[in-house]
């Protein structure tokens, strides 16, 4: 069995292991949820980045997701994580779609600005909503699972568990994505647009549908992390959040699509111990692990765990 | 009318520290073809360092008016010793890989360098706003003004024309219009590009620290004021056009007094109405409204 | 007598340079043309131009009797005409065989039966599941060796093969090959050549190709058009082209005993 068959399987066994182990351990529940919701984010970036594009945007996607569910929860009392999950995911891909006739046409560097550009009118439209608590956002009501609360004061295993279900079941989707032929175009349109044309695909049209999937991805990881950390503000569709997202995707590469998680995870352990012990040399250790990411493992932390496997 | 002309006058005001923010960032884009995030940063060092330095100065109770001069003098140091460190110590062994990755790096330099000037300073807020007071007030039409405000506005005029003048009339300047138009060829002529390069980002890094050093009395120095600028910066210059001088004036204009009409008219646009613009100019005129870069293939 | 693709007086001009003047080409169905004349005669923005890439300043192009003039080049390729490039145009990280892969990929879903249709399971026009069409493609043109191999680090020649393997996966009806043996060895020309035309040939493809060797212009085509200064300046079968006073004097040049055989290769045909 191939490396790359042997994906799922990996995926399974993380699954069965998290959930088994958690309890054991109720005090990393909080971060390892985090992290999977992040991740979420983070393997849409990576089926961006494989297509050769880097989003500075993914904020918008994560923030609206976050917004949209809360916004239903606020109004409607609607409090039922499923139907929050539908909400988030539904208002992502419908502004994906629609602004992904535009973005779909750029590449390189403005892609990447323009995408900044449109969380930034986001975060900039949220921190004049009075009425959605501006700079302060609001909290989110515990979400419940058929009338029940999954996530209280006293447990997080409820979160924990459906957040990793979910991100098992994404990043099998997207195993099996990549196996496709529009998920095949990702590498091609990254290595050479103008064959794929010429072979008869529209780069445009696959690099729009591969925006709106980033976007969803998204949006489910923010009304995840809204629903886990209880509280949404608009920093999240700042650019900063954005930058965090790619920092997370350099550093864990594109090797796998369980590399988002495992990055993630790594990244909110560290941001968790780093921040606690030198919170004024966080941002620069951060800065120098992507720029020796950059230089010495431009493949990211997977390739490292792929060299060492082959040895 | 009055409000209208109160729009105008605090849009070129603000339009004035944008352009100063802003030209380094165009110029090391058109030069080195380097969308440089760590600009932010320097623009931070920049204000620190004059904070710390003029506020130094004053509290020894020399001539205040000196202080001005001190402000520019903390911004060309900083920009003369942090241009080269960044550029040949880090950028120069990237030169010729992608844009995008260059862009990442420039990232990773800005993280690094929000905690340099943690590290350097601390995390409480500097306050030095003598200068900012010093030169009083000035009246126009009903509205008062801080003559520090219509300063601001002269300096911008200044280095803009300075700026203008080098490029087009002295020999350095047409060489780096030559590799703003194309690197390969200017090499091929046998410009020594890298030193080119360099030149171009200590200017950068000094224009930056410069808008920071202005800024400084005007508001409380404080970590991570540099990241608001950024993003501010991006969109004057991707209005005006990457790589364009003139691009980055009208930029800074536009963006000025989009930003004054809504702080005047509707406050709760202000943000939005800034990034909205960037993103409609992206749109329909994605090179800028000037010349400049080249956006997508097929 | 109706022609599977045809020109009518197809010019293109940059500013003040003329690259295609008045090209007026009627090509008949099953034949092997062969378009040769020095650089920047117009062969390559003729190509251009047929395939899409360029849109001519005048001018239409039909291909089997419908205006494919304003058409994208991907359109024009899901419409039937596929070509090489001069320069490989390949996915440079991706394996030989995954490059193959995409392109069948491609294939299969410009085979949907509808826009959210499913994508078919079979390759049309091979019948095979996608991986066997790629492998088939592979060995069809002798690449099998290099089946795992990124296509960056594949050698000139095999590059060559690649890409126009990749430009058969569509089933051209029309192929077009830009300098197929450009940058090859001289041992390897005819050897890549043969295998073109074969796999070409059995797909009963059209096929038209640039070339600056004379040696394989007369041993493959069976019409010859030549091009100087934008301009068509000869059209007719090979022989008479080849010896052609004109053509010698502006495409072929001095010469003389390699292009005399040729002929006399071409005559004894």
């Amino acid at each position: 069995m191939t490396a790359e068959n042997r994906t799922p399987l990996l995926l399974l066994a993380a699954l069965a292991v998290a959930l088994v182990i958690a309890p054991v351990f109720p005090q990393w529940q909080f971060l390892a949820t985090l992290a999977l919701a992040k991740g979420m984010t983070v393997l849409g970036l990576l089926l961006l980045l494989r297509t050769g594009l880097v989003s500075f945007g993914q904020g918008l996607y994560y923030c609206l997701g976050a917004y949209a569910a809360g916004i239903v929860g606020l109004h409607w009392g609607i409090t039922d994580v499923f139907v929050l999950l539908l909400v988030a995911a539904a208002v992502s891909a419908v502004v994906a779609v629609l602004l992904g006739f535009l973005l779909a046409t750029y590449r390189g560097i403005f892609f990447a600005m323009l995408s900044l550009a449109f969380s930034m009118i986001l975060y900039g439209l949220l921190v004049k909503v009075s009425a959605l608590g501006s700079t302060d956002g609001f909290n989110v009501a515990p979400p419940t699972l058929f009338g029940l609360e999954i996530a209280g004061k006293d447990s997080q295993y409820g979160m924990f568990a459906l957040t990793c279900v979910i991100a098992f079941l994404m990043a099998l989707a997207m195993h099996r994505y990549f196996r496709t032929p529009l998920g095949r175009l990702s590498p091609a349109i990254r290595d050479n647009e103008i064959r794929v044309e010429y072979l008869g695909a529209s780069v445009r049209g696959a690099v729009h549908v591969k925006y709106v999937i980033a976007g969803t991805l998204a949006g489910i990881g923010g009304v995840l992390t809204a629903m886990t950390v209880g509280h949404i503000d608009p920093e999240m569709a700042y650019w900063t959040t954005s930058g965090e997202f790619v920092f997370v995707a350099i550093l864990s590469g594109t090797g796998n699509v369980a590399a988002p998680f495992v990055g993630a995870f790594i990244f909110e352990l560290i941001r968790t111990y780093a921040y606690q012990y030198s919170p004024n040399t966080w941002q620069m250790a951060l800065g120098t692990a992507m720029l020796l990411t950059i230089l010495f493992l431009p493949a990211g932390l997977w390739s490292l765990y792929e060299r060492l496997r082959k040895v | 009318m009055s409000q209208l002309l109160a729009v105008v006058v605090d849009g070129v005001i603000y339009s004035s520290w944008l352009f100063i923010i802003a030209v380094g960032l165009t110029l090391t884009y058109g030069v080195m073809k380097i969308l440089n995030m760590a600009h932010g940063s320097l623009y931070a060092l920049g204000a620190y360092a004059a904070a710390s330095a003029a506020g130094y100065w004053i509290a020894q109770g020399y001539p205040p008016m000196v202080s001005y001069g001190i402000l520019v003098l903390a911004a060309l140091i900083v920009g003369a010793i942090a241009g080269p460190v960044i550029e040949r110590g880090l950028l120069r062994f990237m030169y010729g890989r992608d844009e995008i990755l260059l862009l990442l790096v420039t990232y990773a330099v800005f993280l690094i360098l929000e905690d340099v000037v943690k590290l350097i300073w601390g995390v409480d807020p500097y306050f030095i706003s003598e200068p900012y007071g010093l030169l009083g007030s000035i009246d126009f039409a009903d509205l008062t003004y801080p003559v520090y405000n219509v300063v601001l506005v002269a300096v911008c005029l200044i280095v803009g024309a300075v700026l203008a003048w080098i490029l087009r009339y002295t020999r350095q300047g047409k060489l780096l219009l030559a590799v703003i138009h194309d690197r390969e060829m200017s090499q091929a002529m046998g410009i020594d590009v890298g030193r080119v390069y360099l030149v171009t980002f200590t200017a950068g890094a000094a224009l930056a620290a410069l808008g920071g050093a202005l800024t400084a009395p005007t508001v409380s120095v404080v970590p991570g004021m540099g990241v608001e600028v950024i993003v501010l910066a991006f969109a004057v210059v991707v209005i005006g056009g990457l790589g364009s001088l003139p691009g980055a004036a009208l930029g800074a204009l536009i963006v000025g007094l989009v930003r004054s009409a809504a702080v005047h008219y509707m406050p709760e646009v202000e943000l939005f109405s800034i990034y909205l613009v960037m993103a409609l100019v992206l749109v329909f005129r994605p090179k800028g409204l000037f010349a400049g870069a080249e956006v997508r293939k097929i | 007598m109706s022609y599977i693709l045809e020109t009518r007086g197809l010019t293109r001009t940059f500013g003040a340079v003329t690259a295609a003047s008045d090209i007026s080409v009627a090509v008949e169905e099953d034949s092997v043309i062969g378009l040769i004349g020095t650089n920047g005669a117009g062969k390559t923005t003729f190509v251009n131009m047929v395939t899409g890439y360029l849109k001519p300043t005048t001018g239409t192009i039909w291909f089997k009797g419908q205006d494919i003039t304003p058409l994208h080049p991907r359109q024009i390729t899901r419409r039937g005409i596929s070509r090489s490039f001069q320069i490989p145009q390949l996915y440079g990280s991706l394996t030989a065989l995954d490059n193959l892969v995409v392109a069948f990929g491609i294939v299969l879903r410009n085979a949907k039966p509808s826009p959210f249709g499913r994508v078919p399971k079979l390759v049309p026009g091979y019948g095979v599941p996608l991986q066997e069409a790629a492998e088939a493609m592979l060995e069809r043109f002798g690449l099998t060796e290099f089946r795992d191999k990124p296509a960056s680090v594949l050698p000139g020649g095999v590059r060559k093969l690649l890409d126009i393997a990749m430009a058969l996966t569509v089933k051209p009806e029309v192929l077009m090959l830009d300098e197929p043996t450009s940058g090859v060895s001289s041992e390897e020309k005819f050897a890549i050549m043969d295998r073109v035309m074969q796999a070409a040939r059995a797909e009963g493809a059209t096929v038209l190709f640039v070339e600056h060797d004379m040696d394989i212009v007369s041993r493959y085509a069976q019409r010859v058009l030549a091009f100087y200064d934008g301009r068509i300046i000869a059209d007719g079968d090979t022989a008479t082209v080849l010896a052609d006073e004109e053509v010698r004097r502006y495409v072929i040049g001095n010469r003389g005993r390699e292009v005399e055989q040729g002929v006399a290769h071409a005559q004894n045909r």
